[in-house]
């Protein structure tokens, strides 16, 4: 048996703030309740009945008493509910300049994908004093990514992306657990976030053994698989030109505007046809079953990173992509992106 | 309600409902409130005692972090089967179908419930489900956790989750026969004179009760029905593999299943409002807000689904929508405790076990409530939702609550249903003891889930050991305290001594026939010229008593 402890591990920037306002309630309702506690066992005692046929004083109730303890309780609550929608915001709300992996979830396992290339499985090395972003889907059931000492959880979902962010405080090796129920081994479905030093994260990166970056490797894919046939870089054909998709709004043709985000990419590359591009011939086959969730997190990962077409003023080569320090740290436009149209919840 | 022709009816003149008939076939057959009331007794105990045996199994098996005992997949169907019995097969019918039956039509002045047919059918209907649902747990159990989850339970699962389904499904519709029965006879069969601000709150909070049954019930039919036809039939619904939404089922789940959580809860409130009037022989301070209380908590409930899903991917304001009415929902909830609290002052408070029980419930609703508080702050329940603190949670509502009212109102309405009184001592202690253990039991939970353990771990890390053993050791505590009064109420059905009509000198219209009642309740229909909970009316019967 481990020592015993008492409070929780605290070791990101959320965790602070959830401690203040975990305290402050443990206060405020532990006050109240000692309150009504004292009062009970005291009134308990006090009136204890002495005779059998004892008839109290007979006390109907008090208008003014009644109004007190509804309108106290109900300011209390909306002042609770303020702090925790504030708190919940922040978890909700990434920084833009987040550095983003991506964590693929089946039973019974966490899979983490760098951008540079690194791969882990049941563990995630994170930078202290830097804000990470995961994107994370599941290729079976839900799933649920919490890190206890960083006070975050999210769901992870098959077919959609939600993602969660978090800024490490301090170093250490902290429980990443799954916190949906997912079957058999639901409680084997854990591991660890190692939080390190800026610079022992960057010798971290450069010993992780990457193959080149996750966009390279989804550049390999999308020739293997035959993508680069109809959707050209520099001319639009038969098909939607990919740079510079990511993050802008598409024309559907039964008239709703989507926004481009990594559930819609993962969605078209399997079923192209649920939802129809204004403009364009449903002529795309589905590549549901051909593609693992690995391979679909790097082909969204090389889309993302192709630029804007060339002569549009940044210069971007789909094949030098991977050398742009920006897209290195996975910096992609809005992310907590809420679509109009099918999936408003999409985070 | 003290007032009415009859006061007194001498015992010995007509037989009760328990002497009119004997043989097995009047019971199976009986048309009476009173005896379905039993038969709902039996039943619930039988499945309480199930799913007592499913939860001891898995606080052995969280003794120790490794899975020792029994395997992770025997863990899970035991919690799995844990939830179906104790949620659908105890805490759902506990108090409506048992006090409700048999205290409803007595409390109102009638002879039955308006569809006593209907009555006795909706306990076959949730026999039915009951036995569906054991079938399914002994052909090899049911793995999805009582949440039944998509689309694990629909394409992952390989466990018999139809049959769980099906019985779940089935026994729901024995909840919208007893919502619609409570609600035709509280409108319709009320005694001459009784109106509605005069009726007992135990009435009032039934009533909020029936609404939700007949309202939440079919959507939970139709979202089982569905995960059945989508496992079977493969239509895609919720699954994403087949173009279906896991999380649609979620949203639809809830929406039966928060306001079940009031199916559970109201029922007990109404009982804690009759016993804190009887035994501090005072009306329930602010009357009209406890009986408004329980109609907005009905109301409200069916608002407040998504706060089960902050972290389940919905978007950032409909997440603070289902935040704000959950805190507005625990305002009628605060209201109630503070009038039961206030109840005391000046009162005339007895120690008998029944108030033991109500105070008992008392402090743990609160603590039951105000850690929803907690999970319905936003940022809070990121972190706590999920974890053992919301096991703590929801235990310290429906076993420190449900199950503390229904024990409570089993004592306290025993000397109505049998004739006879319990064993006074033993009753205290086992109070006690329930108390006790129930503390230990849940309340290093709310520790272990602040610290971050999950929910439905068959396997945890070490450092939680130490808060497990001690839940594990209050469980056992709760155990005996449990077995207790079973073992007492059976030998006080056979030598207690006689209760008498009114052994409380309460004031509500059961007390004022026979105990065992007669089989129509009253020999003349009683004239109802007072409010509720009247002692001042009663003074010469106070007295008398």
């Amino acid at each position: 048996m481990n020592s015993l402890r008492l409070l929780a591990e605290s070791a990101s920037t959320f965790a602070t703030e959830w401690n203040w306002l975990f305290w402050m309630l443990v206060a405020v309702c532990g006050a109240v309740a000692t309150g009504i506690a004292v009062l009970l066992i005291y009134w308990t005692i006090r009136y204890h009945r002495r005779r059998a046929d004892e008839l109290p004083e007979q006390i109907e109730g008090n208008i003014k008493i009644e109004a007190a303890w509804t309108v106290i309780p109900l300011i209390l609550f909306l002042g609770m509910f303020g702090w925790g929608a504030k708190l919940y915001f922040e978890i909700e709300r990434p920084p833009a300049n987040a550095r983003t992996v991506y964590v693929v979830a089946k039973q019974w396992m966490w899979k983490a994908q760098y951008a540079t290339g690194q791969r882990e499985i049941n563990t995630l090395h994170v930078p202290v004093g830097e804000p990470v972003q995961l994107l994370m889907i599941s290729q079976d059931v839900i799933h649920s990514f919490f890190v206890p000492a960083f006070r975050i959880k999210q769901d992870v979902l098959p077919r959609r992306y939600t993602a969660i962010w978090f800024q490490a405080t301090k170093p250490g090796m902290y429980h990443l657990f799954c916190a949906e129920y997912c079957g058999t081994k639901h409680s084997g479905m854990i591991g660890w976030v190692y939080a390190m030093q800026p610079h022992e994260f960057q010798l971290w990166l450069e010993q992780g053994g990457a193959e080149g970056s996750l966009a390279s490797t989804g550049e390999k894919i999308f020739h293997q698989f035959g993508c680069a046939n109809c959707h050209h870089f520099d001319t639009q054909g038969r098909c939607p030109m990919l740079r510079d998709l990511y993050g802008r709004p598409v024309q559907l043709m039964n008239g709703q505007t989507i926004l481009a985000d990594e559930t819609y990419i993962h969605e078209k590359i399997l079923h192209p046809r649920a939802q129809l591009i204004q403009g364009f011939d449903p002529i795309m086959p589905s590549f549901d079953g051909q593609l693992t969730e690995e391979q679909l997190v790097a082909l969204i990962a090389y889309i993302k990173a192709l630029g804007p077409p060339p002569g549009t003023g940044q210069p971007s080569a789909p094949g030098t992509a991977p050398q742009i320090p920006e897209y290195e740290k996975g910096i992609t436009g809005p992310r907590s992106t809420s679509i109009s149209g099918s999936k408003p919840g999409a985070r | 309600m003290s007032e009415g022709p009859i006061t007194r009816v001498r015992a010995a003149v007509a037989p009760s409902y328990l002497t009119t008939q004997r043989g097995i076939r009047s019971w199976l057959l009986t048309t009476d409130h009173k005896r379905i009331a039993l038969l709902y007794t039996f039943s619930v105990t039988f499945f309480f005692l199930i799913g007592g045996i499913f939860a001891l199994i898995m606080r052995l098996e969280l003794l120790t972090p490794e899975t020792d005992l029994v395997s992770p997949q025997t863990y899970n169907e035991l919690f799995s089967m844990h939830g179906i019995m104790m949620v659908w097969f105890f805490l759902i019918p506990s108090i409506p179908n048992t006090l409700g039956n048999f205290l409803i039509p007595m409390m109102i002045g009638a002879k039955d419930l308006a569809f006593s047919k209907l009555n006795l059918a909706s306990w076959y209907v949730f026999m039915l489900g009951g036995s569906i649902v054991l079938y399914a747990f002994f052909r090899g159990g049911v793995d999805t956790g009582w949440t039944f989850y998509t689309p694990f339970s629909t394409e992952y699962s390989t466990t018999y989750v139809i049959p769980a389904a099906l019985g779940v499904f089935v026994s729901g519709f024995s909840s919208i026969m007893t919502g619609l029965n409570f609600i035709a006879t509280i409108h319709r069969m009320r005694a001459p004179g009784l109106t509605w601000f005069r009726l007992l709150l135990f009435i009032w909070s039934q009533y909020a009760t029936s609404v939700i049954f007949v309202l939440a019930t079919p959507v939970l039919a139709v979202v089982l029905l569905m995960v059945a036809v989508e496992r079977i039939f493969q239509v895609g619904i919720f699954t994403p593999a087949l173009g279906g939404d896991p999380v649609l089922f979620q949203h639809l789940f809830w929406f039966y299943s928060h306001p079940a959580v009031y199916i559970m809860v109201l029922p007990a409130m109404g009982v804690i409002s009759e016993l804190v009037a009887a035994f501090s022989r005072k009306p329930v301070f602010g009357y009209l807000f406890v009986a408004f209380a329980s109609i907005s908590i009905a109301v409200i409930s069916f608002l407040v689904w998504g706060h089960h899903m902050f972290v389940a991917g919905q978007s950032v304001y409909s997440a603070m929508y289902f935040s704000i009415l959950s805190y507005l929902v625990a305002v009628p909830s605060a209201i109630k405790v503070f009038n039961w609290t206030a109840t005391l002052y000046k009162g005339s408070v007895s120690w008998d076990t029944p108030m033991l029980y109500a105070i008992g419930f008392i402090g743990l609703f609160t603590i039951g409530g105000m850690t929803g508080l907690f999970l319905a702050a936003l940022g809070i329940d990121v972190h706590v939702t999920d974890t053992y603190f919301v096991i703590a949670h929801f235990h310290y509502i429906m076993v420190g609550g449900t199950v503390m009212a229904y024990l409570g109102g089993m004592h306290y309405w025993w000397p109505k249903i049998s004739g006879k009184m319990y064993p006074e001592g033993i009753a205290k202690l086992s109070a006690l003891t329930v108390f006790l253990g129930f503390n230990l039991t849940f309340f290093p939970q709310f520790v272990l889930g602040y610290l971050g353990m999950p929910r439905r771990y068959a396997a945890y890390p070490p450092e939680f050991q130490y808060l497990h053993i001690l839940s594990t050791a209050g469980a056992t505590i709760l155990g005996v305290g449990y077995v207790m009064p079973l073992i007492y109420f059976f030998w006080s059905w056979y030598y207690g001594p006689a209760a008498g009509p009114n052994p409380w000198r309460a004031t509500g219209l059961e007390w004022q026939t026979t105990s065992p009642p007669p089989p129509d309740n009253f020999e003349i229909t009683p004239v109802v010229t007072r409010k509720a909970y009247d002692y001042a009316g009663m003074k010469e019967e106070l007295r008398l008593a």
